[in-house]
């Protein structure tokens, strides 16, 4: 279960590129163990360290600048996340400390493992997010009210679906949520089975 | 599922004190880490990789559900395998943790790529919670030309409408060159459903869906085959069925296809220069440069495989072009079936001799240098001309700049040492 989300301010980290996919976020050689802890070392390995496989800081490299060490909200560009469906992706970022990615557009599986993990995928127009980027500056993230603020000034609304919303609020677990329907769940299943047996294997005329 | 995220969520499922509510209808599979070397075992070059093997066993068993381990006849990338077993059926919700699942799409099947908690989740409960896909038609029209594949077909959508023009529909291809496609054809098709960022593929189930399932392992039999079949038959979509978007490609004008960048939208007609707007990153990461045509680039790997490309039919198409050639000196090529089932078809054919006889390296079937999860890769920096889907950076081994393609431009490279045009083959 992840912890509640509802505000969280932090100076955020940008990374705006687009495409940035799931390989760069952690990449396969990084994913040691069959667990969903011990990834935070491989976050954005590829480009964090000047070698494949090594541990040297690639000082160039956003995540290694000491401004953002304490950086809780990445900045990312469209379509952030794709590439393969891996959640290491996301339990990396989680692992390493990031609550929310702030980007233009998100690979659909990566939004959804986001939330799954109480993780924040917050759509604002590349143009906001480029002016939070610019602006140097601290910012507050609101889900009750699903706003972006910068220094209090600047606010810009941010979509999600009402079941990521309460999910992250409340730090939810979706198994949980569904078992309470288990009920409805096998009744219609009684009832596929009756109407289409063979789909369930094993089954006979 | 697969055993790269397979003993993960199996093994978070038992920790949270769950259990799979109906274990008949989970399968998994070694793929993505197992060794794909001749004479494997559970060792793989990947440091630590072999507890992914061993922890997927004892948590397959452990769950009781149904595994095809490392050595078993039936084991292989499990979007091949699946419908060589008739796990998927038309109409059927099918949903494994990994992004290709939508290559079974190609059955009429709602399939699709899920993370490790949802495959939790779909266990725990036998449910998914999601929203409904918009829904997309993609027409093919006309007839494909000699030497243009399914790969080249997808790869062209790609490139027009990019890597994300798809999102969030289910796609449903259609249209004269979708349906004179075979079976394995389709499930190309149908593969890179998701680099065009759509939530699945799918095509209409017909008679050459029927003939391919029937009498595969789980397909149903006897009366349930004749009542499924009459079902099917009902799942096509209506002739003035409303999508909420449509695409329309002409198939008679498609050429084989290569990337030049590292997104599959990055691609071109062989025969075309790269564009003038490509952008900066990904031209300096491939080596390349504006304007610059592709045909002629020498490269130092190819291979021949993953779940795109694969199959009995991709390898008979490719070996037949390599009959009584040899590949380019230096050459490194490989050639992974699909599955254990299309390697022995292969072998009883005699296509592994062909391949072997032209200077390709012939392995057990698994995802392989697709990506290196089995700790092996290519060397580092090399120029790679691939089956694969995925052109991401350093995804087939450090700095490793990776062309995809279809077979038969990936053989007809094989041969020239250069990116070549298979039609071009003689
Ligand atoms: S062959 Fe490649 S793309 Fe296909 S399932 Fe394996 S790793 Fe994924």
């Amino acid at each position: 279960m992840a912890e509640p989300f509802t505000t969280l301010t932090s100076l955020p980290m940008p990374l705006i590129r687009d495409n940035i996919d799931t390989d760069q976020i952690i990449p396969s050689r990084e994913m040691k163990s069959t667990g969903k802890t011990g990834l935070a070392d491989g976050l954005f390995a590829g480009w964090r360290y000047t070698a494949i496989g090594g541990r040297d800081p690639d000082e160039s490299f956003v995540l290694n600048d000491p401004d953002f060490a304490n950086s809780r909200i990445i900045l990312g560009g469209e379509n952030f996340g794709c590439g393969s469906s891996r959640e290491h992706a996301v339990w990396a970022l989680a692992e390493y400390g990031f609550r929310a990615v702030i980007a233009p557009s998100f690979a659909p599986i990566f939004a959804g493992n986001c939330v799954r993990n109480g993780i924040l995928p917050a759509v604002l127009d590349a143009e906001h997010v480029a002016a939070i980027a610019e602006s140097g500056k601290v910012a507050t993230i609101s889900l009750p009210d699903q706003t972006i603020a910068i220094d209090g000034a600047n606010s810009w609304p941010f979509p999600l679906e009402a079941e990521a919303k309460a999910m992250l609020l409340e730090g939810l677990d979706a198994i949980d949520l569904s078992l309470k329907m288990a009920n409805e769940i096998s009744t219609w299943q009684e009832a596929d089975r009756a109407a289409r047996p063979w789909i369930y294997p094993g089954a006979t005329a | 599922m697969h055993e790269r995220t397979g003993a993960a969520a199996l093994n978070s499922l038992a920790e949270a004190g769950r259990t799979v509510a109906d274990p008949a209808r989970v399968f998994a599979v070694t793929d993505h880490i197992v060794d794909t070397r001749p004479g494997r075992t559970d060792q793989t070059l990947m440091p630590g990789g072999q507890a992914f093997v061993t922890e997927t066993r004892a948590a397959a068993k452990a769950a009781g559900i149904t595994l095809f381990d490392v050595n078993d006849p039936d084991q292989g990338i499990v979007h091949v395998i699946s419908p060589e077993l008739g796990i998927v059926l038309p109409g059927c919700t099918l949903i494994a943790p990994d992004s290709h699942t939508c290559t079974q799409g190609a059955f009429g099947a709602l399939a699709w790529g899920i993370g490790s908690s949802e495959a939790e989740h779909a266990m725990a409960t036998g449910t998914l919670r999601l929203n409904k896909p918009k829904s997309m038609l993609v027409k093919f029209s006309g007839k494909r030309p000699e030497g243009v594949t399914p790969k080249d077909m997808i790869m062209t959508l790609i490139a027009r409408h990019g890597a994300a023009g798809g999102k969030g529909h289910a796609v449903e291809f259609a249209g004269e060159a979708v349906t004179a496609l075979d079976m394995e054809g389709r499930m190309t098709l149908c593969n890179m459903a998701t680099e065009f960022s759509a939530m699945s593929g799918f095509i209409a189930p017909d008679d050459k869906t029927f003939a391919y399932l029937e009498g595969r392992r789980y397909a149903p039999k006897n009366v349930l085959w004749e009542q499924a079949v009459a079902h099917w038959k009902t799942l096509a979509s209506d002739r003035d069925a409303d999508f909420d978007q449509h695409m329309e490609i002409d198939a008679s004008k498609i050429e084989p296809m290569v990337s030049w960048g590292t997104s599959p939208e990055h691609s071109i007609g062989i025969s075309d220069q790269i564009p003038g707007n490509a952008g900066q990153r990904p031209l300096e990461y491939m080596d390349l440069d504006k304007g610059q045509r592709l045909r002629g680039t020498p490269i130092d790997a190819a291979f021949i495989g993953s779940c795109t490309n694969s199959r009995l039919s991709d390898l008979r198409r490719a070996s037949a072009l390599l009959r009584g050639k040899t590949i380019a000196p230096g050459l490194k090529a490989i050639c992974v079936p699909g599955s254990s089932r299309v390697k022995r078809e292969a072998e009883a054919e005699g296509i592994d001799r062909l391949f072997r006889e032209a200077g390709f390296e012939w392995r057990e079937s698994g995802c392989s240098m697709c990506f290196y999860a089995g700790g092996e890769s290519f060397d580092a920096g090399s120029r790679v001309i691939s089956t694969t889907n995925r052109n991401f950076e350093s995804r087939q081994g450090p700095n490793v700049k990776t062309h995809i393609a279809s077979p038969e431009t990936v053989v007809a490279s094989a041969l020239a040492g250069a990116i070549a045009d298979p039609r071009e083959l003689t």
